[in-house]
């Protein structure tokens, strides 16, 4: 369902970036909002508008929130803005064209948790963000927004950007700690969960960068209004990363009531001239492929959830006839394989091995024995992780095995890859 | 070894010793002030910048900019190196004047990013994660850039271009020697540019 704008409203004008004009169109009036309320008020609006975790896992912010520890000082918000998840780029436009927004929802979640600090952890490839955030954070100093006694409340607040260096793990949000601490992106084992012991050992809340530009929102028009703008449970504005075999991709706002046919052939335009749609990645590559005739599901956590695969980060992958399927499992693990952290024995020799297997069916090479063997190498990574790593890196295995079998098999039979793409490398050089 | 082609995390290799390394005046200084971004016992935190630090003053890190880093955040020089050699973003040997990294991960790919690298290797005369005969350029394949609405992405040192097809591969190579860095097109002009004129 297609929804008045609200994180998106103001990304397409110009100087939407500056403090100037984020200070025209309401800025920061939430944060003078919260100032005047209780943390706990706050808490309890965000948890009874049911705001749920953009970053993947949907799961509630205020409850989140609610579980920090309180008694131990000091506690740290830190904004996950390591989007790394193949086919996601939502953050990156809000960062870019609307970094106020974040501001004031870090600032909000840090009186919110009783936090001083806000770390912004953003992922290396992302320095031209970094300059646009920094830029925004000293203007927002300037004005007396951040810093100490903010509006003259009492409330000191200061929000840092911290640039990680190309590590899709750091996404991760133990991992994340662990890289803001000057460390590999390692993930840790949980519990403790980082709302206990977070970073430096603290209380922390790792919120994503989606989920605390929606704070502000909630706080000026009310936990009622929010849950009312989708389905039960999945309230509030969603913004979907649309990509791929598409006419017109990009990012689009619309409430978690919205279908994925209404996302990708209204919003986006439809599979290009000439071409069918062959399958559709719902939630960025760690989840498992609906079907065309699934594309009346409603682009909820719940209902995706229901139809098999998972939101995620909301990032649709559109796949028309030309892909192979196999092909695209071997696209998919040769990125988990690159960007395994290496703690875990299962995951670190298991997604090497799966690409070679990968790799040799599709240069037409494989065995039908192979088949089973990505099962059973699959079966031995899933759920034997210290982070869910392990289960992204095998659903694009199991859900291209499970959906198109044949297309494995007539690779196998016929000794090459049965559907070379035009878009695919005429004299493969990069492969390896 | 070349960068990206072979990379496994396993691999042990030893950090040139390279010249004597300090911080010039001005990144000592931006140093001082991001250290402050942290809990005085938690230095450490400012490994990753100042990593970037050094990599922008010298081009890459050898073992006497670790130890620099190391003496300044009072921690060992493994501590660093092991933070060195996970990045990917931190690069070990001399590389070219212009880093151009094609993202090679599904949005891309199924935009033709194997026809880009295809078209650069034949204009640059190299093969990814090698640098060419004069120092100017170096080619990778990079995993995923979060510009799927772009593709496919093309990551220039720090700075983006996007939409980017075979023929305009070349094209770049050209204007990036002419114009340096000012010739890309950044994040999401392309696709503005584009909707603007329908």
């Amino acid at each position: 369902m297609a929804i008045e704008p609200v994180l998106t409203r103001y990304v397409r004008e110009p100087n939407s970036f500056t403090l100037d004009f984020y200070l025209q169109h309401e800025g920061y009036d939430a944060l003078k909002a919260a100032l005047a309320k209780k943390p706990d008020e706050i808490i309890e609006m965000v948890t009874a508008a049911g705001l749920r975790g953009r970053g993947g896992a949907g799961f509630p912010t205020g409850l989140k929130w609610k579980f920090v520890d309180k008694k131990v000082e000091p506690r740290y918000i830190v904004c996950n803005a390591d989007e790394s998840e193949p086919g996601t780029f939502k953050d990156h436009l809000l960062m870019e064209r609307n970094p106020h927004l974040l501001i004031e929802g870090c600032a909000i979640g840090c009186y919110a948790i009783g936090a001083k600090v806000a770390y912004i952890y953003i992922r290396g490839e992302f320095f031209h963000v970094q300059t646009v955030l920094e830029r925004a954070i000293d203007e927002a100093y300037a004005k007396g927004i951040l810093g100490k006694n903010i509006f003259g409340s009492g409330f000191d607040c200061d929000v840092f950007v911290h640039r990680g260096a190309g590590a899709y793990e750091a996404g991760e949000e133990t991992a994340l700690l662990e890289s803001l601490e000057g460390k590999r992106a390692q993930p840790r084992n949980k519990p403790p969960f980082p709302a206990l012991v977070g970073v430096y050992g603290k209380p922390t809340a790792v919120n994503n960068v989606e989920t605390l530009c929606n704070v502000p929102s909630i706080i000026m028009k009310g936990a009622e209004w929010y849950s009312s703008l989708g389905p039960e449970k999945n309230g509030g504005p969603k913004l979907y990363c649309v990509s791929g075999h598409v006419k017109r991709p990009g990012v689009y706002e619309a409430s978690m009531s919205i279908t994925l046919r209404e996302l990708i052939e209204g919003y986006a335009g439809g599979v290009r001239e000439g071409r069918t749609l062959k399958a559709v990645i719902p939630g960025g590559s760690s989840v498992p492929i609906l079907l065309p005739d699934q594309l009346d599901t409603v682009a909820s956590f719940d209902a995706i959830q229901k139809a098999g695969s998972l939101l995620g980060s909301a990032a649709i992958v559109v796949l028309d006839d030309t892909t192979c399927m196999v092909w695209l499992a071997e696209n998919l693990l040769h990125f988990y394989r690159h960007e395994s952290c290496g703690k875990c024995t299962p995951c670190r020799e298991g997604t090497d091995w799966l690409h070679k297997i990968l790799h040799r069916i599709e240069r037409g090479e494989g065995q039908m024995r192979d088949l089973d063997l990505l099962s059973s190498i699959s079966g031995n990574i899933g759920g034997k992780t210290l982070c869910a790593f392990g289960d992204a890196a095998v659903t694009p295995v199991l859900t291209t095995l499970k959906h198109f079998r044949h297309e494995y098999e007539a690779h196998i039979k016929q000794g090459r890859c049965t559907l070379p793409a035009p878009w695919r490398a005429q004299h493969p050089v990069g492969a390896h | 070894m070349a960068y990206g082609a072979t990379f496994h995390k396993s691999s042990r290799q030893l950090e040139d010793e390279g010249p004597a390394f300090v911080y010039t005046p001005e990144n000592r200084a931006r140093f001082d002030e991001i250290i402050t971004r942290y809990p005085p016992d938690r230095k450490r935190s400012a490994v990753l910048p100042a990593l970037y630090l050094a990599q922008y003053q010298q081009g890459y890190i050898t073992a006497n900019a670790i130890r620099h880093i190391a003496e300044l955040l009072e921690i060992t020089r493994a501590d660093v190196e092991d933070v060195v050699t996970y990045y990917t973003m931190f690069y070990t040997r001399p590389v070219g004047k212009f880093v151009v990294n094609v993202c090679r991960t599904l949005s891309c790919a199924i935009n033709g990013a194997e026809r880009v690298t295809e078209a650069l290797c034949g204009k640059l005369g190299i093969k990814p994660g090698e640098t060419d005969a004069s120092g100017t350029f170096t080619l990778m394949e990079v995993e995923c850039l979060g510009a799927c609405d772009r593709a496919p992405a093309v990551m220039v040192n720090d700075a983006w271009q996007e939409c980017v097809t075979p023929e305009s591969a070349g094209q770049l190579i050209d204007d990036l020697r002419a114009r340096g860095e000012d010739a890309l097109s950044g994040c999401h002009h392309v696709i503005e540019k584009m909707k603007a004129k329908g």
